[in-house]
């Protein structure tokens, strides 16, 4: 029988998933992490995760993992020390940047620059030029070179990135560095901006080749151990990383490229909401992942989810495809806080985070958060994780009432205020996703996990009038069910500037042909037969002229006969979805992008027990919350007791090991046949 | 106001309670539609100018044209003075003269929309925005004449009319304008984006007062109004004393060779308002350096250098704006007389930055920083390329931004929001020319315990004969340091021929022909440094000679000396520092350099360049 496990690591936990393909029947567990050696809660788990089931590790055949350790690396500045090899005149490419200042008129005033990946003392300029064409200018000043890369050893630098301008149009001297840095340094890994982007732009081509050079290290470093120790447990079978794009790629794969990894976790829970979603018979859908410090959102349509082009972490942005997430400072831990100078409500994006956590925690912290304000409006039991940590609802009122005091309300007021503001800031990131995008959030079902998402989902429902709004069966776990559900993937993506009018049909068909046929043989490389890839082709387009390209999928078949004309039809109509407006200019290509997939996990979910409609014997007792200006009796029911069937009035709250959902006055739950809980409006 | 507002609906609006949290909710919303707005634009747009250096402000106003959300100030007022006609809900407005709407927009390549929000057939709001065209025809490209003596020679002017008249385009309005520029392409997209924009601010003023009903969001904005009123009103009365304080910054030069400029302003309050008078600035200029000052942008400049330090996140509006009273005499360089020439305003107005941030630092240390990167440098490059079709460059260079109080400034940065640079590779895909180098100059920070950023230095290798222009400053006279800092480097132009021979090129010219090969290096000034250079790590110093950021003998400026394997030498380090230590005047506020005598008897040796002549006015 088949097994695969999906492993996804967290700040707090480690959640794991084990499921037998063929029943569906899973296993589910929690370990704390490591996070000194995420690897060690990884290892103990999968024991503990096999045990429960009467495996052993040697009866996996596949272990995907969900991992933050390069997202972590840049969030905490534990970057190798990076060497950059770069063009005669662009030593500066990293320190100048875009020039940009963040903020406002006078932003300058309080803005710190942050230090460039790699640092000044360790980018070395070469003698060589190419034109924008690719044609040779000057030659590679090879021995200068070879003199140059003396500062590199003395600087100490514990990996290279090569990012020469215009390589995007020819990789030919970015190629010859990488032999002479691998001859003279050869312990020392070389990441080259042609390989990891071969796109136009010297600065974002740079930092993202600088970023996989600066994460590698550390990354290699916890896969490499992970390898050995799981085959040390005869864990014999295929071991994938969950990438930014919501796919996996081998082990060995992600030492070479981990900056396809940034952003591995966060798409953990967005391919856990596709699998979900796709069970429950939804195809439109917004996440909401809201977390202590944070909250992701991203946008699924039609089952699949929004890509973007760059990936941003903390400061850094880079070009690499990850799916859309759009991150906001507003969590559970989130401080609300009242300006002596304004006295606007303010609330995070500063956060207590774990330590000291919110007031209720009990930790030394003494500052309202949301979860105290959740607290204060008794929409959490007194007690979470099943009883393992107990809330003090006092502290939270002493915390709360400082904010009342400041605008002049009353306690309540003010903590429905607190949640009221946090959910308006949740819901500004989901409009990003949304009708920042085109797209109308009413046509979309809304889905919440994480710890704070349930609590919080039914008010935003109401403000974005997405409906239902899904709480997943397992809102703890979904990241670890999207790593073992979703599929192998790889890309390549290329600059290629033509304009559609005067473009040949037939040579772009054949240049794409040879892109899926080099990503086809990287894939079979980490193990996915030709026989079961899938490939897709996108195309970046824009009116001549424009800075940012509007991507579309391309059929290949007919390409050449029609292919163009059917592209530029589409791009008017996109362009006038997203802006509302056409132009009567030529339309230009401006790059291209082969992906390849394996095949989607044939994964089936379980169902739980039907019922009779009423929920009574999962009651557990009246509790008193404030909603709509005023206290309300509200049910609690224990989660896991509820079966398929069963309809809950709000306001209502349902608990669960980790996860409390809040229904709201004239809103409606119902259970479904695996388990999610459905909230619509009672009308 | 001469415009007739028609409204179906004449019901008005009724004040309601508006709960603080409510408030905020609006608030946010508020700013999230200014951000959808800049999104919108950028993606759209097409001239270089907007879409990737970001050259472009939008404001969303109240019905009474107040700003809820923007930058600049509100352009609404100076429009409904300006606009002699009736505006009806579907209307879409258009302007570009800085004469007809007070300044709003102050040269011709700015183009503003300004589009009125309608609801149930009553006015509810605002949106607008103006960017800078890369060309309006006129006598050079780029519109941006440096000789021009009137606007009629700086491009088309649009008057305020409507582009969009009861939901209809006026198109042949539009191709009339378009039809004037060089770059009609660009300039079409770039309106279209600019329209796109303002769609949007509609859109979502609609939906909040969809969701939070009509009453309410306008009382809440004028809340809103009421609160920066108040915070503003509480910052004036413990920051600004009512004992006069004044200071003066120039202009360089006016491209005719006259020079330099006086910007003069005086401030004080005076019964809980704050005076911002002018009197003292030179009279304006023949050529195209004239700044027509909008009273009400300039409050807003005020405003936001004020609030800044003490509650970043306020959206800021004017509802502050009655607490403020500008002076600005008739005929001076930020007054001019029409038809005086506007275009090339960019260094009045960056200088009033310095201007401002010198008056309040001087009571408020938390606001002053030394001067710094305070215009915008242009080039211009345009031709024929090997296809025989047009090409037409206009680029905006960057510099040192100033020492802080909070820091350095950064290297090669700019100081105007949203700011980007152009990526070289597209620049060199695009147009025939290679840029050779591109990176900040060592030492040209002043020295400081916060040093001044470097200014940069492009090194451009034509590719096709073209002619250029640049518009640049503060070549003549320095930016200042503070308290104790030294003064930033000043800014070059030389270009070399493909034969070798080096020309120093004025700050400011138009018509510059150039030959395939031939070089130009752009340097742009540094800022200054901020507080006394011998207190700054040597550690740091050290460590930023290495990096190519400070030069070994630029390392003596913070009384440091290097050895060439970049190692401290401490002993002689420890001796410099006591040496030294007399020199530096931390007792002086401001180190504004060399006397103007000196700078004049030392300009040709100097700069290459004869010194501006003292311009004289009858």
């Amino acid at each position: 029988m088949d097994y695969r496990l999906g492993v996804d690591v967290g700040g707090t936990f480690t959640d794991l998933l084990l499921i037998e393909d063929e029943t569906g029947r899973t296993y589910r567990s929690k370990v704390p992490s490591t996070p000194d050696d995420p690897s060690r809660a990884v290892l103990s788990g999968t024991q503990r995760i096999c045990d429960m089931a009467g495996i052993k590790p040697s009866d996996l055949s596949f272990f995907m993992h969900g991992t933050t350790v390069a997202t972590n690396a840049v969030l905490q500045g534990k970057f190798a020390r990076v060497g950059l090899i770069v063009t005669d005149g662009y030593r500066q490419v990293l320190h100048v940047a875009r020039s940009l200042v963040p903020g406002g008129l006078a932003g300058w005033i309080i803005w710190n620059k942050p230090e460039p990946l790699a640092p000044l003392e360790c980018t070395i300029e070469v003698g060589e030029r190419l034109d924008s064409e690719g044609n040779v200018l000057k030659a590679l000043d090879e021995e200068g070179l070879r003199k140059r890369i003396q500062v590199l050893r003395d600087e100490n630098v514990e990996a290279v990135t090569v990012c020469l301008i215009n390589s995007f149009a020819n990789n030919i001297h970015e190629k010859q560095v990488e032999a002479i840095v691998k001859e003279e340094m050869p312990d020392i890994p070389v990441s080259v901006s042609s390989d990891i982007l071969p796109e136009k732009q010297e600065y974002e081509r740079a930092l993202t080749t600088v970023a996989n050079s600066a994460v590698r290290p550390t990354v290699a470093n916890y896969v490499r151990n992970l390898k050995n120790e799981l085959r040390g447990q005869d864990m014999n079978g295929q071991l994938n990383l969950l990438r930014s794009d919501g796919g996996l790629m081998s082990v060995e794969k992600s030492e070479e490229l981990p900056v396809a990894l940034l952003m591995s976790g966060p798409a953990g829970g967005v391919t856990g909401a596709v699998w979900v979603a796709k069970h429950a018979g939804f195809k439109n859908i917004l996440t909401l992942d809201m977390g202590g410090t944070s909250t992701d959102v991203s946008l699924i349509e039609n089952g699949v989810p929004r890509l973007t082009r760059d990936t941003e972490v903390g400061d850094l942005t880079v070009r690499t495809s990850s799916l859309d997430v759009k991150t906001v400072g507003a969590g559970g831990g989130s401080i609300a806080h009242v300006p002596e100078l304004t006295q606007a409500l303010r609330v995070g994006p500063e956060s207590a985070g774990a330590v000291p956590g919110p007031a209720c925690y009990g930790k030394g912290g003494d500052l309202p958060t949301v979860t105290d304000a959740n607290v204060v409006l008794g929409y959490l039991p007194k007690s979470l994780l099943g009883g393992e940590m107990d809330l003090d609802v006092d502290a939270s009122s002493v915390a709360v009432q400082k904010v009342a005091d400041a605008l002049g309300i009353g306690l309540k007021q003010a903590a429905s205020g607190i949640i009221d503001i946090v959910n308006e800031n949740m819901f500004g990131a989901i409009r990003l996703v949304s009708v920042q995008q085109g797209y109308d959030s009413r046509d979309f079902a809304l889905m919440a996990f994480g710890g704070g998402g349930p609590l919080h989902a039914n008010a935003i429902g109401k403000l974005a009038q997405s409906w239902p709004v899904i709480i997943p069966s397992a809102p703890g776990v979904l990241c670890a069910y999207g790593d073992a559900t979703t599929r192998m993937r790889s890309e390549m993506a290329r600059s290629f500037s033509s304009r559609l009018d005067t473009a040949d049909g037939a040579e772009l068909e054949a240049v794409l042909k040879q892109m899926a046929s080099n990503v086809s043989d990287e894939l079979a490389g980490q193990g996915v037969p030709q026989n079961e890839q899938e490939v897709e082709y996108e195309a970046g387009v824009r009116y001549q002229g424009q800075g940012f390209e509007v991507v579309l999928p391309i059929k290949l078949d007919g390409f050449a006969a029609s292919g163009l004309s059917v592209l530029s039809d589409a791009f008017h109509k996109e362009h006038e979805k997203l802006f509302t407006f056409r132009l009567d200019v030529p339309i230009e290509l401006v790059n291209l992008r082969v992906t390849v997939l394996g095949k989607a996990a044939n994964v089936k979910a379980s169902k739980i027990e039907s019922g009779d409609g009423n929920p009574q014997a999962a009651f557990i007792e009246h509790s008193t919350v404030w909603i709509d200006d005023s206290d309300k009796q509200a049910s609690v029911y224990d989660r896991d007791k509820l079966r398929s069937g069963d309809k809950i009035s709000g306001p209502a709250i349902i608990t669960e090991m980790d996860s409390t959902t809040l229904i709201l006055s004239d809103h409606v739950a119902a259970v479904d046949a695996y388990g999610n809980i459905l909230i619509n409006p009672a009308n | 106001m001469v415009a007739k507002i028609i409204e179906n609906n004449s019901s008005p609006f009724n004040t309601v309670d508006v709960d603080p949290i409510t408030l905020d909710l609006i608030e946010n919303s508020l700013k999230n539609a200014r951000h959808e707005m800049d999104a919108t634009l950028f993606r759209t747009a097409m001239s270089p100018g907007i879409r990737e250096q970001g050259d472009a402000f939008p404001l969303i106003a109240d019905h009474n044209g107040a700003m809820l959300a923007g930058q600049f100030g509100s352009f609404i007022q100076g429009f409904l003075d300006g606009y002699d006609g009736d505006i009806e809900e579907g209307d879409v407005f258009w302007l570009s003269d800085p004469y007809t709407c007070d300044g709003a927009v102050s040269h011709a390549n700015d183009w503003l929309i300004l589009m009125p929000v309608y609801r149930e057939e009553r006015l509810v709001g605002w949106g607008a925005m103006f960017g800078h065209m890369t060309d309006v025809g006129g006598m050079v490209p780029g519109s941006l004449p440096t000789r021009a003596i009137s606007i009629f020679q700086e491009g088309i002017r649009v008057p305020p009319i409507k582009l969009y008249r009861k939901g209809e385009r006026q198109d042949d309005i539009l191709k009339i304008v378009l039809h004037q520029c060089r770059m009609p392409e660009w300039a079409g997209a770039d309106l279209n984006a600019i329209v796109a924009a303002c769609r949007m601010a509609e859109r979502r003023v609609l939906e909040m007062c969809e969701r939070f009903g009509d009453d309410v969001f306008v009382s809440a904005t004028d809340k809103l109004l009421e609160r920066n009123k108040r915070a503003m009103a509480h910052l004036i009365e413990t920051s600004i004393g009512e004992e006069k304080v004044s200071f003066e910054d120039y202009v360089c030069d006016d491209g005719r060779g006259y020079g330099p400029y006086k910007i003069k302003c005086t401030m004080w309050k005076e019964n809980g308002r704050v005076i911002l008078d002018w009197e003292g600035t030179d009279p304006q200029s023949e050529s195209s350096i004239n700044f027509l000052m909008n009273e009400n942008m300039l409050k807003m400049f005020f405003g936001i250098y004020m609030i800044m330090v003490f509650d970043p996140q306020i959206l800021f509006n004017d509802g502050f704006y009655d607490l403020v009273d500008v002076r600005i005499p008739e005929g001076s360089l930020l007054k001019p007389k029409f038809p005086a020439a506007l275009s090339c305003r960019t260094h009045a107005l960056g200088r009033i930055f310095d201007v401002l941030g010198a008056l309040l630092g001087q009571r408020q240390p938390e606001f002053l920083s030394a001067a710094g990167f305070s215009s915008s440098p242009h080039l211009m490059y345009s031709g024929y390329d090997k296809n025989s079709e047009w090409f037409q460059l206009f680029q905006i260079g960057f510099g040192g931004i100033p020492g802080r109080p909070f820091g350095d400034g950064p290297d090669g940065h700019s100081l105007w929001p949203g700011f980007t640079n152009v990526p070289n590779e597209f620049l060199e895909a695009y147009f025939p020319l290679r840029i050779e180098r591109y990176e900040s100059i060592a030492d040209s920070g002043g020295a400081g315990l916060n040093r001044g950023g470097n200014g940069i230095s492009i090194k451009y290798r034509f590719l096709e004969k073209g002619t250029i222009s640049i518009h640049d400053d503060r070549w003549f006279i320095y930016p200042w340091g503070v308290n104790g800092g030294n003064p930033g480097m000043r800014s070059t132009k030389t270009l070399v021929r493909a034969d070798g021979k080096e020309v120093a090129l004025p700050s400011k010219c138009d018509d510059i022909e150039v030959e395939k090969d031939d070089i130009l290096y752009y340097n742009t000034w540094g800022g200054a440094g901020w507080g006394n250079p011998l207190e700054r790590d040597a550690d740091k110093v050290a460590l930023e000679v290495k990096r190519g950021l400070i030069g070994i003998e630029g390392a003596r400026s913070y009384g440091v000396v290097i050895n060439d394997d970049f190692s401290i030498d401490v002993a002689a380090t420890d001796a410099l520092r006591v040496e030294m230590a007399p020199t530096i005047k931390t007792d002086q506020i401001f180190n504004l350099g060399p006397s103007m005598d000196e700078l004049r008897a030392n300009c040709l040796k100097e700069t290459g360049l004869e010194a501006p002549i003292q311009p004289t006015w009858g």
